[in-house]
């Protein structure tokens, strides 16, 4: 039996925007079936983190290393465009804030999930629909809808819609971009259930980026906490909810509003 | 033949920078090749990247022949037919086992073309990622990289809505089992025979200035599902002409109470069977 090791490690990541520095000496690692959520509020760098990590920006220096499910490591950034797309159709997803930006809103919910199928090389309509209606039914879209434009869904159905556009390949890691903001809160509420149910059921290693600390508490193993391009705390999500030591953390913790 | 023309009306450099382009074109079969194309005499849309084709691989010992529909008797077949009698002084016919460069829109000629005849295509929109992608620069790197499931999304939405595919026309091929092709608009009837075809096959997008190629024996395959194969249409008639059963058919509307004659598309086709229906 091999070691676990971990599927994601971030050493020493910088990244300036002219002036401003928005990742500053960034380090992360992430293990397989973990859930890291990356925490801050606006212009902290959490998101360019997601998109340094995931291979969509490049940073200055350090180095990101992705370990394959043959135990070989890549470093993200070295990695040949073609390889990188194809690990961005296959072993890894991207669940975007405003779904608009992964579906198209021309074609139907069956054929968007179907998408990255056939992405892959499915040639076989009666199998590529069955498990399009799989997926619809496991993000809870009446199966009615299969051939519905997505623009006739509500923003949490679209929400739901993409993620089983990103599941339907089994990745093995998902990069997760506010993936319940602009959501009203008891929709926000269902979409969590559905997320953490898939989380655990499918063993996902999640990078999620929220600004809101319950969407963490709630999914979240571990949680680092990022403020002007440096993570200044991080350890275990009730650890670092229950007792903050940075004052960053202390002040977000007790900005969150009790109802 | 018309004085103060250059033969076949391109000066010789400019036919030399195409020839390139269709080296290039036939060294990577399906793929579309850049090229700088000429204001020709004709308005765009009516076979202007055909005509700077047909122009650089033409000879003075070729026979030419140029179809529009599959009719050798249209405005545009007779008009580019006329061109090249007039700035290349070669010889013209409408049989097409006669011909050695064959222009065309939107049909392949019936009889089956010989390993020592041209067929050159008309292009309108080269692209065939192009209502899926808006984005050349994409496109480009989807070819390059052969990510072509979008084109897939595109059929599923087709069996999805109507339970078979709709497009009936520039029915997109993969060419050499690598690149992904618009085969012009010619119906999907047409698309075997584009396959193991003994001909060279060019083609030429005059507003879009991009060459292409299929070589003689190259495998060209219509994009389909396992479970939901292409299968080419036809009307369900024969020809009230010539009687064919196994040709494309036009349909023509004969009079105001709804008169219908269907009949071959490929009028030399369909004039080459009349003599021998007139002989039994």
């Amino acid at each position: 039996m091999t070691l676990p090791a971990p599927l994601l490690t971030a050493t020493d990541i910088s990244l300036r925007f002219g002036a401003i520095p928005a990742l500053d000496h960034v380090g992360a690692e992430l293990w397989p079936g973990e859930v890291l959520a990356v925490v801050g509020e606006s212009g902290s760098g959490k998101t360019t983190l997601l998109n340094v990590l995931s291979g969509r920006a490049r940073p200055d220096s350090g180095v990101v290393w992705y370990r394959d499910p043959d135990g070989h490591l890549h470093d993200v950034h070295a990695m040949p465009e073609p390889r990188l797309r194809a690990l961005h159709r296959s072993d890894w997803g991207f669940v975007h804030q405003d779904p608009r930006e992964a579906l198209r809103l021309d074609v139907s919910a069956g054929g968007n999930i179907g998408e990255r199928l056939m992405a892959q090389g499915f040639r076989h309509y009666g199998r590529i629909r069955e498990e399009a209606a799989s997926w619809l039914a496991r993000v809870e879209i009446d199966g009615a809808r299969i051939d519905d434009f997505p623009r006739t869904f509500s923003g949490g159905m679209l929400q739901r819609l993409q993620i089983a556009k990103t599941l339907v390949t089994h990745p093995r890691l998902v990069f997760m971009d506010e993936p319940t903001g602009g959501l009203d809160v008891s929709v926000q509420a269902r979409l969590l259930d559905l997320i953490r149910g898939l989380v655990g059921s499918l063993g996902l290693a999640v990078v999620l980026v929220t600004h809101d600390l319950a969407v963490a508490r709630l999914l979240a193993h571990r949680i680092m906490v990022m403020q002007r391009g440096r993570v200044v705390e991080a350890g275990l999500t009730d650890q670092v909810l229950d007792d903050p030591q940075h004052p960053y953390t202390q002040l977000l913790v007790s900005s969150v509003l009790q109802a | 033949m018309t004085q103060g023309y250059n033969f076949a009306y391109l000066d010789e450099q400019t036919k030399r920078m195409i020839r390139r382009a269709l080296l290039k074109a036939v060294a990577i079969p399906g793929h579309q090749v850049p090229f700088g194309s000429r204001e020709m005499p004709l308005p765009y849309g009516w076979g202007t990247g055909g005509i700077q084709v047909t122009a650089a691989v033409l000879g003075a010992a070729d026979v030419l022949k140029v179809i529009d529909q599959g009719a050798d008797d249209t405005t545009n077949a007779v008009s580019i037919r006329r061109f090249f009698a007039r700035t290349a002084g070669v010889r013209t016919t409408t049989r097409t086992e006669e011909a050695t460069v064959i222009q065309t829109r939107h049909r392949i000629p019936e009889q089956p073309l010989r390993d020592d005849q041209i067929l050159v295509y008309q292009v309108p929109l080269p692209e065939p990622l192009a209502k899926l992608e808006p984005s050349r620069t994409e496109t480009r790197k989807m070819h390059a990289l052969a990510e072509y499931g979008a084109m897939h999304v595109k059929l599923y939405e087709d069996i999805a809505r109507y339970g078979h595919v709709s497009i009936s026309y520039d029915y997109p091929v993969m060419v050499n089992f690598r690149h992904l092709m618009s085969p012009t608009p010619i119906p999907a009837f047409d698309n075997p025979k584009l396959h193991m075809s003994a001909a060279l096959q060019l083609f030429g997008a005059g507003r879009e200035k991009r060459i292409y190629a299929i070589p003689p024996w190259t495998s060209v395959k219509s994009l389909d599902f396992e479970d939901h194969p292409f299968r080419p249409t036809r009307a369900p008639h024969e020809c009230g002409l010539c009687g064919a059963t196994d040709s494309y058919l036009d349909e023509i509307v004969t009079d105001d109470r709804g008169g219908r004659l269907f009949c071959c598309s490929d009028t030399d086709y369909c004039e080459g069977r009349r003599p021998a229906l007139a002989a039994e």
